[in-house]
């Protein structure tokens, strides 16, 4: 176990490299990573052994188990640190980002009135078999989420939440019965990657039905990713954290882009 | 109940409140009684004998029901066709669905015999079925005398791993941690089936299909780990869905111990049709209450989709209608566990106080029930650190008022279904807090007209006053007004209404007098 004072030398450059950047503890560069796991094994010296070495393979030096327990028989849990050996080029990364104004409601609003001249129509629902509309209601409804309104309070949406559980034939059906402009799709049961092809399914059904280009189609839930949705044939993707204004204001600057390219 | 309250509350306004659920709940009562549902036929089916599955895998309750369905028979209900059947062929109930289902036998077309023959016929078969579920009452009752059980508030967790094998394995882990009830979370969108699987399940979505074989798995594991751990492991499982009371007879007949049941939150949050499901849920509860089974109900819910601040009275008004559609189906208080959640914002000033007033409240106003708290989940955000504490918190309210069932939060609620360790972490600070903690409501009072005194009186104001509003518009209406969890449902939208029928003079239930029965004894 370590001391409450830590009275190893520090050998290490302590000025921060942005072309190698390390996990800090309480020392530029010390690499220091905390993580907690269990292995299928009896508690013992053989188990704390394993959890090292595991750690060792996971690049994580001067492995510590702080804390082990054995939760039922043959299965053990530990609390560890260690210090990570790798190091990522800060200066090298890129990440596809959602490029938009930060706007409030009253000015997304605004702008929709004056570059768009007519209510913007944007259905929503959680496909497939997810029953959560925790996602989906936080971005549609009235109330909205943590003092944020939903597009349903915005005075040029027409927004229409179908709710949980929507197959992606009867979303689509509804985006053409109600010639919507844009489509939000959210998943928040995630288990065994569903979502991924409960996602793929409706990008393929749009280009069926023959009006992929015609609408916005927006992917949205606590796994989701801009790169994510990307990948997968959408044109923009919300993560944990996104409030309406987010995707109110994507929606309304990407349908003026369009307008604008089709002119 | 003693008249004294910690909270200075006005026991009149909390009688009258009384009064007007009870008149809400009987305002549906005399709907229900009038129909019939797939569901309850299917029901009737189970408990006369009928199991398996047809050569191209349906249930056979839905094959023997679905026949009279198809030919608009529906409302005479099941039990007529099935004795007629019996006396006209001689076979057993099972022999006769599995010649329904190899298309050799219809039912609805043999010469009808008189009712009190069939009702005769059926007796012997009726008393069989009602014994099997009393024997499994007895022997639950016998095995905590024996064994012992967990001080209250119990310890709730789940497993979710799809795979009922490995369900097993969270299962018994989770009761040598200290579990006292084990929920096995079902498949996302079972309860939308129209039916009930059938045989051990490996392949589930967020969670494992409830069928009786998984039932019967998870019964036998629970019941060993119990008798290594000297305490009697609760199973629960879910009632909720299109097949409630297929499910509560399934759980009957493998001794489930727990089972969520609450008509309105499928109404509310899967959009079954309201109509359907309440039928459905009077005959599941029924069944529920005669063999000794708690319910839990799902007020909860209500504050993840509305603001458990502001909607505080939606839950306390939900829990007295819940209350005397329960006592309706004869279930006593003793099993009634009332549902509602520490769902408040973490940053609302003196939330905690709010938190506290709201189950104290439900503590007082409904005493003797095993009241179901659920833990926080909308506002955890994957801070696996700052979640412990809310969790923390949550288990702070529970002792100090005197919960009767802890759903206990995960630190990784929001990011995946919990893992082995997650569940230790949770019940170690469960345990933690609750041995800590375990006399302080006996302990410490509230102050006179304070924050919690003023809020608990605030919130059974608003609960009686919707109360009155929901006795003007009836269950339904206000159902269709959007009054609960800020949903809107339609009386003849949702799933399932085309599984109701009004009942013919020809209609009985023999099961129904003698479970109500049963309970009174």
């Amino acid at each position: 176990m370590s001391g409450l004072y830590s009275m190893e030398k520090r050998n290490f450059d302590r000025t921060l490299n942005l072309k190698a950047v390390k996990p800090y503890g309480d020392t530029m560069n010390d690499g220091k990573v905390q993580l907690s796991f269990t292995l299928p094994v009896k508690a013992g010296p053989e188990a704390v052994e394993a959890a090292k070495q595991l750690m060792k393979k996971m690049g994580l030096n001067n492995a510590q188990i702080v804390y082990w327990k054995e939760l039922t028989p043959g299965f053990t849990f530990f609390v560890a640190y260690g210090e990570c050996v790798h190091s990522v080029d800060y200066t090298a990364i890129k990440v596809p980002k959602i490029t938009v104004k930060k706007m409030s409601m009253q000015e997304i609003d605004n702008f929709i009135r004056e570059n768009i001249g007519r209510k913007i129509i944007v259905i929503g629902a959680t496909t497939g078999t997810d029953a959560h509309t925790v996602g989906i209601d936080a971005i549609m409804n009235m109330k909205g989420f943590a003092g944020h309104y939903g597009l349903e309070r915005y005075e040029m949406f027409e927004a229409h939440n179908l709710g949980s559980q929507v197959s992606n034939e009867e979303f689509v059906a509804k985006a053409i019965e109600l010639n919507a402009d844009a489509l939000l799709v959210s998943q928040t049961v995630t288990a065994k990657d569903a979502h991924i092809k409960n996602m793929t399914e409706l990008v393929e059904l749009l280009e069926a039905e023959g009006i992929r280009d015609k609408v916005i189609l927006i992917a949205g839930g606590a796994r989701i990713t801009h790169e994510l949705a990307k990948e997968l044939g959408y044109d923009a993707g919300f993560g944990p954290g996104t409030f309406a204004e987010d995707v109110a204001s994507f929606i309304a600057h990407e349908l003026r882009r369009r307008i604008d390219k089709n002119r | 109940m003693t008249a004294s309250s910690k909270l200075g509350l006005d026991f009149n306004k909390v009688n009258r409140a009384r009064e007007l659920a009870r008149d809400i709940a009987s305002d549906v009562q005399k709907f229900v009684e009038h129909h019939t549902t797939v569901s309850v036929e299917r029901t009737i089916c189970r408990l006369l004998g009928i199991d398996g599955v047809s050569e191209a895998g349906i249930p056979l309750p839905n094959v023997v029901v679905d026949k009279i369905k198809e030919k608009g028979l529906l409302g005479d209900g099941i039990s007529l066709y099935l004795g007629n059947a019996i006396l006209e062929t001689g076979l057993s109930p099972q022999e006769i669905a599995e010649g329904i289902s190899r298309g050799e036998l219809d039912i609805t077309e043999l010469p009808m015999r008189n009712v009190d023959s069939i009702k005769a016929v059926l007796e012997p078969l009726v008393d069989k079925s009602i014994a099997i579920i009393k024997s499994n009452r007895e022997k639950r009752e016998n095995l905590i005398a024996r064994l012992g059980e967990g001080p209250q508030p119990y310890l709730y967790v789940i497993v979710a791993t799809g795979n009922i094998y490995e369900d097993v394995v969270q299962a018994q882990a989770a009761a040598r941690q200290g579990a006292d009830i084990i929920a096995v979370i079902r498949s996302t969108g079972q309860s939308l089936l129209d039916y009930v699987p059938y045989g051990p399940t490996t392949e589930g979505f967020g969670g494992t299909f409830a069928t009786q074989e998984n039932f019967r798995i998870m019964r036998k594991a629970l019941d060993e780990v119990g008798e290594e751990v000297e305490r009697y492991i609760r199973l629960c499982n879910y009632c909720s869905g299109l097949c409630m009371p297929e499910i509560a007879v399934m759980g009957a007949f493998e001794r489930l111990d727990v089972m969520l049941n609450d008509a309105l939150y499928g109404i509310l949050f899967r959009d079954i049709n309201m109509q359907r499901t309440m039928i459905d849920q009077f005959f599941s509860r029924i069944i529920n209450g005669f063999v000794g089974v708690i319910i839990n109900t799902g007020e909860d819910n209500y504050l993840t989709t509305a603001d458990a601040y502001e909607a505080a009275h939606t839950v306390l008004a939900s829990q007295f209608i819940n209350e005397q559609l329960a006592l309706i189906a004869g279930i006593p208080e003793e099993q009634m566990g009332l549902g509602h959640a520490f769902e408040m914002n973490p940053e609302i000033e003196n939330g905690f106080l709010f938190e506290l007033a709201q189950a104290q409240l439900a503590r007082e106003i409904f005493p003797e029930a095993p009241l179901k708290y659920m833990p926080p989940t909308k506002y955890m955000t994957g801070n696996i650190f700052r979640g412990h504490i809310q969790d923390a918190l949550f288990n702070v309210i529970s002792i100090w008022t005197k919960q009767g069932i802890q759903l206990l939060g995960m630190l990784t609620e929001a990011i995946h279904t919990p893992f082995m360790s997650d569940r230790y972490l949770s019940i170690e600070n469960a345990r933690y807090i609750f041995n800590n903690l375990r006399n302080i409501g006996d302990e410490i009072q509230f102050k006179e007209d304070g924050i919690v005194h003023r809020r608990a009186n605030q919130v059974l104001h608003e609960a009686t006053e919707l109360l009155e509003e929901i006795k003007k518009l009836g269950l339904f209406g206000a159902l269709e007004k959007g009054i609960f969890a800020d949903i809107k449902r339609s009386r003849n939208g949702g799933r399932g209404l085309d599984g109701v029928a009004e009942k013919t003079e020809n209609y009985f239930n023999l099961f129904i007098p003698k479970m109500l029965e049963g309970e009174k004894a």
